[in-house]
């Protein structure tokens, strides 16, 4: 006969303050972890938000994102008013105000005008990266996954693509840099002299010269598709074999061939699958700095890509501003004062809300395209 | 010349010779020497306890098989209509598009009732509308699922129960009017009903189509089919007229399975 006394507990049960002691340890780590979040989102929020939000209508700083970026002038006039001005309005205003005195004149570089240069830049990078990474991905995954016979060399093939994942994208920078501005085959009548191979394609003096692309938008695009290709062909691979083997072994049987089936009944149930890994990819090709530094990127430029072109074909070897490498000009290479805090945060502010509004848009498709597919 | 001219009065109305095959997956071997005769418009059924190789088997006859890896036949052939179906010079598709198949689970595309079963011609390269509604209409007419589907050809195929999804499957593989159906366990995710509705569509159909099918089922094999052959760890022991094998079973092999001693 057991005493049932001994279900009532008579002081504080075993380990009691120890486990008070744990939560509370493990609970303020992760509070903590959170605060340093808000702070810096608060921080960025707050310091970034007078450069893109305004309190008239229609509330956004339409000029901050729409025009081209410019060297601030900050100076005072006769009567001791200060002026913060952009380039162009600085020089407008010493056309209006011929012989004016100016005081205390200061200049910051990148610091005027507004971001469409780096936003457009980004938009083009990103648009061309995602096209090479998605084709050449989804080619590669579905050879993976749907005609590869599973023998330990494709294993292998596999776990390097995997490996590629972890590699730091400063090397995915440099080796942009030494194969894709330096190396790449191009077809030109003119082949430069740092060309590391001329073959003479014998029409017209036109030679096949391994030179590269120079620092231009393509050579970004192909090593920002190099960086995120492992992405997209895991996450493909992944959800091409979620799609039912029913699906397969049925069109299969009814005579369609292996591309039909593919075509068919494999490719349209794991776009889903697809088009959100590639959307993630897409807010990480957005963010980087490193592949582009070598590759694509300049600090200023005073035409948007596509202006001046005699061919439209031109905007692909032309170079470009970038939003990550704006940021980074502006963050380390110019003298940081009050007046280049508003590019400065504005900036990052546009980015973060950028990539926010990139991976809901993906979290958005996902929830609809799997609401839609169901087997 | 002799030899040649009966084999071709046996071919007029065998739609599959099976000769003297063996077949292993990689090292481990499924089926010991079978040979049997399927004959055309007829209903042929293959019985036997699970892992006797009767999936297998008629995996084979539509080279079904050949998507697994290291599967393979390792002598023997079998003959559809008199073509060794291993030739080098086999029209895959064309074999499969005469061979048609239903699998045990049903498994439509995520695609409407419509394109579900227009598929095979769809893919056969046969875009005219009406073609393809007629095509539509008379599949789904055969596999009694006309009158059910009419009113919604463009919903989704995932919107049907289970026998009408089955019944689906089947009118998608007459639609490119085959020469053979074959089913491997048709009815194994269906309820009596729907299998009851499957087993009077297979009685309609052996009117057009060769029909091979097998089942856990014996009841099933007695009221559907013509003829059966019972297989046991991989061997055909028995094949026979339905009638003979259920009420008098040469082989005491096949009498303790069909009376239930094991299996």
């Amino acid at each position: 006969m057991i005493d049932p006394e001994i279900l009532i507990r008579k002081g504080m049960p075993r380990g009691y303050f120890k486990d008070i002691f744990v939560r509370l340890a493990l609970g303020s780590v992760t509070y903590l972890i959170l605060i340093i979040a808000l702070l810096l989102f608060a921080r960025i929020i707050i310091d970034g938000a007078p450069a893109i939000f305004s309190t008239k209508f229609p509330f956004v700083d339409i000029e901050f994102l729409t025009a081209k970026n410019e060297t601030l002038h900050v100076f005072d006039d006769a009567e001791g008013t200060r002026h913060q001005l952009p380039a162009s309005k600085y020089n407008e205003y010493l056309d209006a105000h011929p012989g004016a005195t100016i005081y205390n004149e200061k200049t910051f570089s990148y610091s005027g005008g507004g971001i469409a240069g780096p936003i457009a830049g980004t938009a083009l990078l990103t648009l061309g990266a995602i096209i090479l990474a998605l084709f050449f991905g989804v080619s590669a995954a579905i050879y993976l996954a749907e005609y590869a016979k599973q023998s330990p060399f494709i294993h292998a093939v596999r776990l390097a693509i995997l490996n590629l994942a972890g590699i730091p994208s400063i090397v995915f920078g440099l080796f942009g840099f030494s194969v894709f501005v330096l190396a790449v085959p191009v077809i030109t009548n003119t082949p430069s002299d740092r060309s590391l191979l001329v073959i003479p394609l014998l029409i017209n003096d036109f030679a096949l010269s391994f030179q590269g692309w120079n620092s231009s938008l393509m050579a970004g695009c192909a090593t920002l598709a190099c960086m995120i290709l492992p992405v997209i062909i895991t996450a493909s691979e992944e959800s091409l074999r979620a799609v039912p083997q029913g699906f397969r072994d049925a069109s299969l049987a009814m005579g369609a061939t292996r591309w039909q089936t593919i075509r068919k009944c494999v490719l349209p149930y794991s776009m889903p699958g697809i088009l959100t890994s590639s959307l993630l990819a897409i807010t990480r090709v957005a963010g980087e700095t490193a592949p582009i530094m070598f590759t694509a990127a300049v600090a200023a430029k005073d035409d948007f890509p596509w202006e001046g072109l005699s061919n439209p074909f031109d905007i692909l070897s032309s170079q470009v501003q970038a939003l990550p490498y704006h940021i980074y000009t502006l963050a380390a290479r110019i003298p940081n004062s009050e007046f280049t805090q508003r590019a400065q945060y504005g900036s990052v502010l546009v980015f973060l809300i950028l990539v926010a509004v990139l991976s809901f848009g993906s979290m958005l498709l996902r929830a609809k395209l799997r609401a839609k597919l169901k087997w | 010349m002799v030899n040649s001219s009966t084999e071709a009065s046996v071919s007029r109305d065998t739609a599959v010779q099976i000769q003297g095959v063996n077949f292993s997956y990689g090292s481990k071997q499924v089926l010991h020497d079978v040979t049997m005769d399927i004959p055309t418009k007829q209903v042929t059924a293959f019985i036997g306890p699970s892992g006797c190789g009767k999936s297998t088997l008629i995996r084979c006859i539509n080279r079904i098989n050949d998507r697994i890896p290291n599967a393979r036949i390792t002598s023997g052939s079998i003959r559809v209509h008199d073509i060794d179906i291993h030739r080098p010079d086999i029209n895959m598709n064309e074999l499969r598009r005469r061979v048609g198949m239903v699998f045990q689970k049903y498994n439509p595309f995520a695609k409407s009732i419509y394109e579900n079963v227009v598929y095979g011609l769809r893919i056969a390269g046969v875009s005219k509308r009406s073609e393809l509604d007629e095509a539509a209409e008379k599949a789904l007419t055969s596999a009694a699922l006309w009158n059910e589907v009419k009113d919604r050809l463009n919903s989704s195929a995932f919107g049907l129960s289970g026998g009408q999804q089955q019944r689906l499957c089947i009118a998608r593989v007459i639609a490119t009017e085959p020469d053979i159906v074959l089913m491997d366990e048709p009815c194994a995710a269906l309820d009596p009903l729907a299998t009851l509705k499957i087993e009077e569509l297979i009685h309609e159909l052996k009117q057009n189509y060769t029909i091979v099918i097998v089942t856990h089922n014996m009841s099933q094999a007695t009221r559907c089919s013509d003829r059966t052959a019972f297989m046991y760890l991989g061997n055909l022991i028995e094949y026979g007229d339905t009638m003979q094998i259920f009420e008098n079973p040469s082989n005491p092999q096949t009498e303790a399975y069909i009376s239930g001693r094991f299996g």
